[in-house]
């Protein structure tokens, strides 16, 4: 999966793969290195991951649907996916609007701005957790301007989608940011020239262009926050049926022992986590073969 | 004047556009920010040193820091071998390896810290024999470790697998064919030339080495002064309605982060590194 690889390094294959396999690599190391990668993956990631699943079939269908698919559960899927869903459409419009600003204009506190897009990366999430409730009770800074006109953002899906949009906004504005960077400024002119509209310049040109990493932005802000847990908690008021996200579904099954229902409400997530991942291979590759053709 | 881009033809556009950007990031992030450090101070900063220094609280700040001691440098040899391995040779399976070594990204972390409940816990797979052979694993500190080490795993062999592929093997080839020992080869030329790349890989894995909270919350079983890292002591005193102190302690995970930022802009801006990556 390429996700992560920079533009250029996708619009640049790598050269005479073949040639080089002919021609033996003098580098030594191959049989520790990739043993060393392969075991060490296979003990720390694939091997405990693979515990959900042998959990799963040893459970019984019936037995996995009552769990991961019973009233309660299904809500917290419909809050988990749903708050993701709406955090991940906002960050996509003020993400764009963000890498925009980021990419194409200069003024005084770009370099600062640029830094705190990563807060989020950075800033652990329990943190964000407190702090964002602390804002948005009743009392708090914004919370206040919000009550009396009926808003109530902490303890509600709301304050979960406030929660998930502050986890996601990176990952808008980094995978639209580089694309933006190489967007030739030829074609905008050219369709200046030909006498476009500024929105028929954004929507035919620009648009079409940075999509495929506004949607991979879009499916990695989602990914993330429908397993996000740390800054949700605390904001989220953690109601059956009302504001409970799946992963504390989890972790509330845990405690009372219920492993069985944890596992299942976990496969349920694995397997959406999969094909979010797998969309956004699909995603990828699909953008790559737009370039190259 | 001949149109050149959007950006040039409506100057106008250009202020409205950065104010709302600014406004947007200053509500969503800068001011979750400020109100680490108001609250945190807002009992005086007697009670906020009070609230750092109780025994509890240092405990959790000593754990943190092994817990970072311990799965950071984990990770950097992992991502260095990874990131060899993956650039340097062509073989079958590559870039499924590649995916694998991005899963956990892709798992929440509440998943990522019940796979290890399931695997070692009471109840687990390997639960009786551990208890036989008087092993703790979960409700213990070898559990947050390695749900630390899970959770930041791909961090730093993602930022080198593309620096590592982009930079190619050439100057390795050159060296080898000059004399160089495999071994000297690395320390001379690969590792002067992925420097940057490793060290924005460490900041960033180190920052939710001793950050995570979901993954080691599932594990840890919460036993004050023995198994609370910073993130879950935050969580006890905030659940215990104690916010000062909670706050107190967030603000030094939050400094932690401001940090982090600085380092990785000084690692950008004065030393030209541009990373390629977007998942973090």
């Amino acid at each position: 999966m390429e996700i992560a690889l920079s533009s250029t390094l996708q619009m640049h294959p790598e050269p005479a793969t073949a040639n080089r396999r002919i021609r033996k690599s003098i580098i030594p190391g191959f049989g520790l290195t990739t043993g060393l990668t392969v075991g060490w993956l296979t003990l720390i990631v694939l091997v405990p991951l693979s515990m959900i699943f042998v959990r799963s079939a040893g459970m019984g269908w019936t037995e996995f649907v009552e769990a991961g698919f019973s009233d309660r559960t299904w809500a917290a899927y419909r809050v988990s996916f749903g708050t993701s869903l709406a955090a991940a459409l906002v960050n996509a419009v003020f993400g764009l609007v963000t890498a925009w600003v980021l990419v194409r204009y200069d003024f005084p506190g770009r370099r600062l701005l640029n830094a705190l897009v990563d807060l989020p990366f950075a800033l652990p999430t329990a943190v964000a957790g407190i702090a964002l409730t602390a804002i948005y009770a009743p009392n708090g800074w914004v919370g206040q301007y919000l009550d009396p006109v009926g808003i109530k953002a902490a303890y509600t899906p709301l304050g979960i989608t406030i929660a998930l949009i502050f986890i996601g906004l990176p990952f808008i504005v980094r995978s639209v940011e580089p694309v933006l960077e190489e967007m030739s400024a030829e074609l905008e002119e050219a369709a200046l020239s030909l006498g476009a509209r500024p929105w028929q310049v954004f929507t035919r040109v620009i648009l079409p262009t940075i999509m495929p990493a506004l949607l991979t932005g879009f499916a990695l802000a989602f990914a993330r926050g429908v397993g996000e847990y740390g800054s949700v908690i605390f904001i989220a008021g953690n109601m059956p049926f009302k504001s409970e996200i799946a992963p504390l579904l989890i972790i509330t099954q845990l405690e009372q022992y219920d492993y069985a229902a944890a596992t299942a409400i976990a496969t349920v997530m694995l397997v959406a986590s999969f094909a979010i991942l797998l969309l956004i291979n699909l995603i990828q590759a699909w953008s790559r073969r737009r370039m190259n053709g | 004047m001949t149109p050149k881009n959007l950006s040039s033809r409506f100057p106008a556009a250009q202020y409205g556009l950065i104010a709302l950007a600014l406004a947007f990031i200053g509500v969503s992030l800068v001011l979750p920010l400020a109100a680490v450090f108001v609250e945190a101070l807002s009992g005086g900063i007697e009670t906020y040193f009070a609230a750092l220094t109780e025994p509890d609280a240092r405990s959790a700040i000593r754990l943190t820091l092994l817990v970072a001691a311990i799965s950071v440098p984990v990770n950097v040899i992992f991502g260095i071998v990874a990131a060899w391995s993956i650039s340097k040779f062509d073989f079958p399976g590559k870039s499924l390896l590649v995916t694998f070594i991005d899963l956990p990204f892709s798992v929440s972390p509440v998943v990522a810290g019940l796979v290890y409940v399931l695997l070692f816990g009471a109840q687990g797979l390997l639960g009786p024999w551990l208890r036989e052979h008087d092993i703790e694993i979960i409700f213990a500190v070898p559990g947050i470790v390695l749900a630390t080490i899970f959770i930041t795993f791909p961090f730093v062999a993602r930022e080198l697998i593309p620096l590592m592929n982009e930079q190619g093997r050439d100057d390795e080839e050159a060296a080898l064919s000059l004399g160089a020992s495999g071994f000297q080869t690395f320390l001379r030329v690969t590792l002067p030339n992925i420097r940057w790349g490793l060290l924005y890989g460490v900041l960033l894995c180190n920052a939710r080495a001793m950050g995570e909270f979901g993954a080691v919350s599932v594990v840890s079983g919460h036993l004050r002064g023995l198994t609370n890292t910073m993130p879950l002591h935050v969580e006890i005193l905030y659940n215990e309605y104690n916010f000062v102190a909670a706050f107190a302690v967030a603000s030094l995970l939050a400094l932690l982060a401001l940090l982090t930022l600085v380092l990785k802009s000084i690692v950008e801006w004065r030393f030209g590194y541009h990373h390629g990556s977007a998942r973090h």
